[in-house]
């Protein structure tokens, strides 16, 4: 585990593992471990949210537990379970033996299946723990989470308060469907990841793509820069710049030309009417 | 000191409307420790992320943190914007007076932030928008003013567009293709927005040191997108409206289907409730229930599409489209002396702006003279679409009820009411001018089941929240597809 002295430093570890950091990114990441708080990760489908904390893992040498949280996720998904058949087992394999001793037995650790947010705590290595897409489970869901965010321990009624072993690092992302609780927002650090500059666009497709060039990389972001300005439904992001680069470099194409982007317009946008529009406005 | 300036930015911020809770400032503050106060971006990014909880809130919180921790760039780099060859001969004779710059003098200023937007040279740039503003911006200290004028006589001075011109024209553009020639516009484009940012924040500093920080911030201070008022927004304002409209419906869309899940009344099923009970040995432990079905609402919307009235009636139709799972069928009309239907402008899958443009092309709401006329078109609603109506169906119609002084044929309202489940009206006047002047709203509304002043995004949200999910265990209207007596009995 390495500890950081400076924003910098998470910055050039980041690179490392080819994930383009701005400073603000950096700075963020820095307070988190630092402060050893949660980070509330915000921004469009596609910029790098999930990934930040993948690199994150790979930075540290850590494993990277994932939470994927959808509607209707409980306690049973997230938290812990009573292996309960293995209970009944018991239970019948000690039939006539003492109840207290037998209750005692059954509740303890051996009975107990872990999910991810108990594991994240309860492994002897620290890990990073990625809480992804929060805003799909239901408010009270989002209570779940409280204990193990602010105090990295969860309490289970039969055995009593599991504290954690090691710290993790958590992220959590969301798209912003839904407004999240003050409790957990008051609990985390808030970053917005919007689109890059695109000096910083190319960067990443540098290090990204492989075999783009430097000057294809620049069209790529140019280009892209002027897609989202265009009033869409839903803009390219940068893993949709990623996989436009991709795309042309096994079309043979190193130099774009207008003709090449209106027959690639479906690997950067998704909705048939924003192609039809850029299409339109390209085609002068 | 700056813990000092710290509280004060807080307190800024609250008063835009950012809930900054105490943990959030302790925190802040603990994070401070470790943030390098000297690095500006550092120091944003830790105030941000400590502080700023929404996106919503970003903007109030960029403009905060401008007045509250302007940089503060040492001083004599001015001399050293004077000093830079090109304008070596000019300035010793002239540099000194400020104000008194002539023709010349503004010629010169005026190439120098040429070159340095071509070359993209940020520390020249800063260093002649603070010549600029001594020179051109001509500000008066004492004045509670926001900026904006001393910004645009500023930008007028220096022929900004002028500037565009001549960088597109500056580079080679033979053999470029259409292509680039759009990209390199736009990078330009951004550029002198760039330098307009610098003249406004070179501006701000200078307010901020005449009258101090609180006096800036307060006259700087915008309302939240939410309470923006729709009929008078800004074109920038609405940009922004128009993005946050679908998250804010999905947002809400959530919360109804939330809601409706609680709200699970349904009747005993006997017939699961037995056959479960046979894996208990015939002890019904778990009752089964019927899966409530919830009653979406069937809109008939009306909008007053006159042009006082367009942008709200813009927003409303998009705000209901963007909500029409929520509801049965939307079903919308405009009108302005007369009315049509313009629900097949908007199937699911156009393009909204597009739709806009036909209905106003397409739509035959103009009798006489394209000054509203409610009477009229209230009449026509009840004529031709009165028989579509049921007790299913909610009317919303959304205008000012400024007449002309035309007749107000206010009885419609009470058949409406008489046949639909309810009719709504949304007023984005404020309350206090309803009746005034050729206002004949309350003719209207004392007939409405309710009328609203709908002035911006979260009354609007209220609104649809309301009639989306209808308050439980009210017997004032009967429920729809449940006959009995009752329902005789209201009529």
């Amino acid at each position: 585990m390495i500890t950081f002295a400076e924003p910098r430093e998470v910055k050039v570890a980041l690179e490392d593992v080819k994930y383009l950091a701005d400073d603000r990114i950096a700075q963020v990441v820095f307070l988190a471990e630092r402060l050893g708080k949660p980070v509330l990760i915000e921004g469009p489908a596609g910029v790098g949210k999930t990934e930040l904390a993948k690199a994150l893992a790979a930075v540290h040498d850590r494993r990277l537990i994932r939470l994927q949280c959808y509607e209707g996720l409980d306690e049973s998904k997230a938290l812990y379970e009573w292996n309960y058949k293995k209970q009944l087992l018991r239970i019948q394999a000690d039939q006539g033996s003492d109840w207290s001793r037998l209750e005692e037995d059954i509740f303890s650790e051996d009975y107990l299946l872990t999910r991810p947010l108990l594991e994240a705590i309860t492994t002897e290595e620290p890990v990073v723990l990625l809480i992804d897409e929060i805003d799909r489970v239901e408010v009270e869901t989002e209570a779940l989470l409280l204990e193990v965010l602010s105090e990295f321990q969860v309490s289970i009624p039969e055995l009593g308060t599991m504290r954690a072993v090691s710290q993790p690092l958590v992220l959590l992302t969301s798209n912003n469907t839904r407004e999240l609780s003050e409790a957990l927002k008051r609990r985390c650090l808030f970053l917005h990841i919007g689109y890059p500059t695109v000096e910083r666009e190319k960067q990443i497709l540098l290090a990204r793509v492989e075999g783009v060039t430097e000057h294809l990389a620049e069209q790529v972001a140019r280009i892209v820069r002027s897609v989202r300005s265009f009033d869409l439904k839903k803009a390219p992001s940068v893993s949709e710049s990623i996989d436009w680069a991709n795309t042309l470099i096994a079309l043979g194409i190193a130099e774009i030309e207008a003709a090449d982007v209106t027959d690639t317009l479906h690997v950067l946008l998704k909705y048939q009417t924003d192609i039809e529009r850029v299409a339109k406005e390209l085609e002068i | 000191m700056l813990l000092d300036v710290l509280t004060g930015f807080i307190q800024e911020l609250r008063s835009a409307g950012v809930p900054v809770s105490m943990v959030e400032a302790i925190d802040a503050t603990e994070a401070l420790r470790y943030t390098d106060l000297a690095d500006r971006v550092a120091f944003k990014s830790t105030l941000g992320a400590t502080l700023i909880k929404n996106v919503r809130h970003l903007e109030a919180f960029e403009t905060a943190f401008e007045v509250y921790f302007a940089h503060h760039r040492p001083e004599p780099e001015i001399g050293d914007g004077n000093g830079s060859p090109r304008k070596s001969e000019a300035a010793p004779g002239e540099g000194g007076r400020p104000g008194a710059g002539g023709d010349r003098d503004l010629d010169e200023l005026i190439e120098a932030l040429f070159q340095a937007l071509l070359s993209e040279d940020l520390a020249s740039i800063r260093a002649l928008v603070r010549r600029a503003v001594d020179d051109y911006a001509g500000i008066e200290p004492g004045r509670p003013v926001g900026g904006t004028y001393y910004l645009y006589r500023t930008l007028r001075r220096l022929g900004v567009d002028g500037l565009l011109e001549r960088l597109l024209e500056s580079e080679d553009g033979h053999g470029r293709s259409d292509l680039e020639e759009r990209l390199v516009r736009e990078e330009f484009e951004e550029r002198i927005e760039q330098l307009r940012e610098e003249i406004r924040d070179e501006i701000r500093r200078r307010l901020v040191a005449d009258r101090g920080r609180e006096a800036v911030a307060k006259t700087l201070r915008k309302p939240l997108l939410e309470d923006v008022d729709l009929m008078h927004a800004a074109r920038a304002d609405l940009a922004q409206l128009e993005q946050v409209i679908n998250p804010l419906t999905r947002k809400l869309a959530a919360r109804l289907a939330h809601k409706r899940r609680l709200r699970r009344a349904g009747r005993l099923d006997f017939r699961r409730t037995m056959r479960r009970s046979l894996a208990t040995g015939g002890v019904p432990i778990e009752p089964q229930f019927r899966a409530p079905h919830p009653i979406k609402p069937e809109i008939f919307l009306l909008c007053d599409i006159s042009g006082s009235m367009a942008t709200f009636a813009r927003f409303t139709l998009q705000f209901m489209y963007a909500m029409s799972s929520q509801f049965s069928k939307v079903r919308s009309f405009a009108f302005i002396d007369a009315l049509d239907e313009i629900t097949s402008f908007l199937d699911v899958g156009t393009d909204f702006p597009q739709a806009l443009d036909r209905i106003s092309t397409e739509a035959e709401v103009i009798w006489i003279d394209g000054h509203s006329d409610y009477g009229r078109s209230l009449d026509q609603f009840w004529a031709r679409f009165g028989g579509h109506l049921t007790r299913r169906s909610t009317v919303i119609i959304t205008g000012d009820a400024r007449n002309n002084y035309r007749d107000v044929n206010s009885s419609i309202v009470p058949q409406l009411v008489d046949v639909s489940r309810a009719v709504y009206w949304l007023n984005p006047e404020p309350e206090a001018y309803w009746d005034t002047g050729d206002s004949v709203m309350n003719a209207y509304a004392k007939h409405c089941t309710g009328a609203y002043e709908v002035r911006n995004l979260r009354q609007l949200e209220a609104f649809v929240e309301q009639i989306a999910l209808p308050p439980v265990g009210r017997v004032s209207r009967p429920v729809p597809h449940e006959p009995g007596p009752g329902r005789f009995w209201q009529r």
